[in-house]
């Protein structure tokens, strides 16, 4: 078999190669190197770039603790837990999913049956100083109850100041005036969610 | 004039050279970074006051309270004083030149010379002064007991030793012109408007431009402080005002660099047209401190072997040959 194709690394054939001249090795070609260097102007083109740059002056700098930048919908910033849309519950249903996948072991999740017989959530700990982010319990989550929001500053000078489960929840305030936002990737609800909603039938 | 007037305005004089040469010091570093950062499209210091002019004295704040670290295995008199040679020979070197042109003290008929030792070799003393300057990196590398600094100091005396002799060069071929060395007779040789040196030595001031860069330590030739090689070469165990002195002195130096090329090819203080010559000085003073900060955005450094070849095969020779031609048109 021809292994030639394979071989070959070359991603397309329209690369465009740089022309280097061969290094002079005569005194007399050094020399015409040297010279045509020296009066080819190139250290001008520098000094003109930069002071061009100065007149336009269009500045990129962002003032940060003033100015954000946006950020994508899909960046991996601190943890929400979402609740249910139709009674303000936690959307948490205790699978234990996020648990198994946590590659960093940051999240303990404890449950117990609730007064009902139904699985309840006791404890959600995430230990934010081991999480790295990763996305895997946002992505394993099947009820999309725990997702990352947009909140990258969760720097605190205390650690009563990092977020605790409650700190994660949507607030109830925040979900009663509508601004829970539901993550608007793979799986999530339509956007007409709301009128399909109907009430678990809980009372047989 | 009588002794004791002359010993009090000699004082006088000194310090406010001393005190306002410290002080553009430090306004130089905040212009320096404003224009580096205007030249790469950032906005540099904007916090500390209106367009962050404050961020000077905040500097100086931070500098005079850091505590003062000695190395523990340094040579600690060198270490110590290394610095203050750094910041006393720019100033020392400054002695010699005319700042402006002689003036009168308004309401009084009392006629004030800007220049604290009217010396007759004023250029040699300062070129002179400027070079025992090399010293202040030289022994506060080595007595750092720190491997890039001993690497800095190596550098330094490879830069400033070499470029001494091109600076001392390319001012021997105006000074043949003039027939003197006191920095007064030059500027007073250049008096009219076409009368530049410049003119007639455009090689000797190129060549001048480029040795000051190099015993400044200014960006083509900054290889004595460069950050990705020697962290900061003979500073890098320095903190404090220690470090700050040595700082002082770099923007010291670039003055006295940028007045004596100003004087001596320039046309110094004389009239231009209608601009006072002291206005003329100081704009000529500003180009030159601008053109520092400007060639420090757009260039890259040099490699050290590169800056030697520069300077013994290509300057001196230049240089050479400027004073040969020089003194053959004269004869």
């Amino acid at each position: 078999m021809d292994l030639s194709n394979y071989n070959n690394r070359n991603v397309s054939d329209d690369y465009i190669y740089m022309e280097i001249d061969e290094t002079p090795t005569r005194w007399q070609d050094q020399f015409l190197r040297v010279v045509k260097r020296t009066f080819s102007g190139e250290l001008f083109v520098g000094l003109w770039i930069v002071f061009r740059e100065m007149l336009k002056f269009n500045i990129h700098t962002v003032q940060y603790p003033l100015e954000k930048l946006p950020i994508s919908p899909r960046y991996r910033a601190l943890h929400e837990i979402k609740r249910l849309v139709e009674s303000g519950n936690q959307a948490c249903i205790g699978c234990g999913l996020c648990e198994k996948i946590c590659i960093s072991n940051c999240i303990q999740i404890d449950t117990k049956y609730g007064s009902k017989g139904r699985k309840v959530v006791k404890g959600w700990t995430l230990n934010l100083g081991r999480c790295i982010y990763c996305g895997y319990c946002a992505e394993v989550c099947p009820e999309l109850a725990i997702t990352h929001g947009q909140d990258y500053e969760n720097v605190a000078e205390q650690r009563a100041h990092y977020a605790a489960l409650p700190d994660l929840v949507t607030p109830m305030d925040m979900f009663k005036a509508g601004k829970q936002k539901q993550y608007p990737g793979f799986g999530s609800l339509s956007p007409n969610a709301s009128e399909n909603v109907k009430k678990t039938p809980l009372a047989y | 004039m009588s002794e004791s007037s002359y010993v009090i305005e000699t004082i006088i004089k000194i310090v406010v050279i001393l005190t306002v040469f410290s002080a553009l010091a430090g306004i130089t570093t905040y212009f320096e970074r404003k224009v580096l950062a205007f030249m790469q499209r950032r906005l540099g210091p904007m916090h500390v006051g209106p367009f962050g002019i404050l961020q000077v004295a905040a500097d100086g704040i931070k500098l005079f309270t850091k505590e003062d670290i000695v190395p523990q295995h340094a040579v600690k008199p060198i270490f110590m004083i290394a610095p203050v040679i750094a910041a006393a020979t720019a100033f020392i070197a400054m002695a010699a030149v005319p700042f402006l042109p002689e003036f009168t003290l308004p309401f009084t008929d009392y006629v004030v010379h800007p220049i604290v030792a009217d010396v007759d070799i004023g250029i040699l003393f300062v070129v002179g002064v400027m070079a025992v300057g090399m010293y202040a990196p030289l022994l506060g590398g080595m007595a750092s007991n720190n491997k890039w600094s001993l690497l800095g100091a190596a550098r330094t005396v490879v830069q400033m030793l070499s470029f001494e002799v091109v600076t001392g060069l390319s001012l021997i071929a105006p000074l043949m012109m003039v027939g003197s060395l006191s920095l007064i007779d030059i500027n007073d040789y250049q008096q009219g408007e076409t009368a530049w040196l410049v003119a007639y030595q455009p090689v000797a001031f190129i060549l001048y431009v480029i040795s000051g860069y190099a015993e400044t330590n200014r960006t083509p030739f900054d290889l004595l402080e460069h950050e990705a090689e020697i962290i900061t070469g003979y500073a890098t165990e320095y903190s404090g005002m220690r470090w700050g002195l040595f700082a002082i002195g770099e923007y010291a130096n670039m003055f006295t660099v940028a007045f004596v090329a100003s004087l001596v090819f320039l046309g110094g203080y004389n009239e231009m047209w209608f601009i006072p010559g002291g206005l003329a000085i100081i704009l000529k003073v500003s180009a030159l401190i601008f053109l520092f900060l400007w060639v420090r955005a757009a260039w890259p450094h040099v490699r050290p072997d590169q800056l030697m070849w520069l300077c013994w095969k290509v300057l001196m020779p230049l240089a050479f040959v400027n004073i040969l031609i020089t003194g053959i048109v004269l004869i």
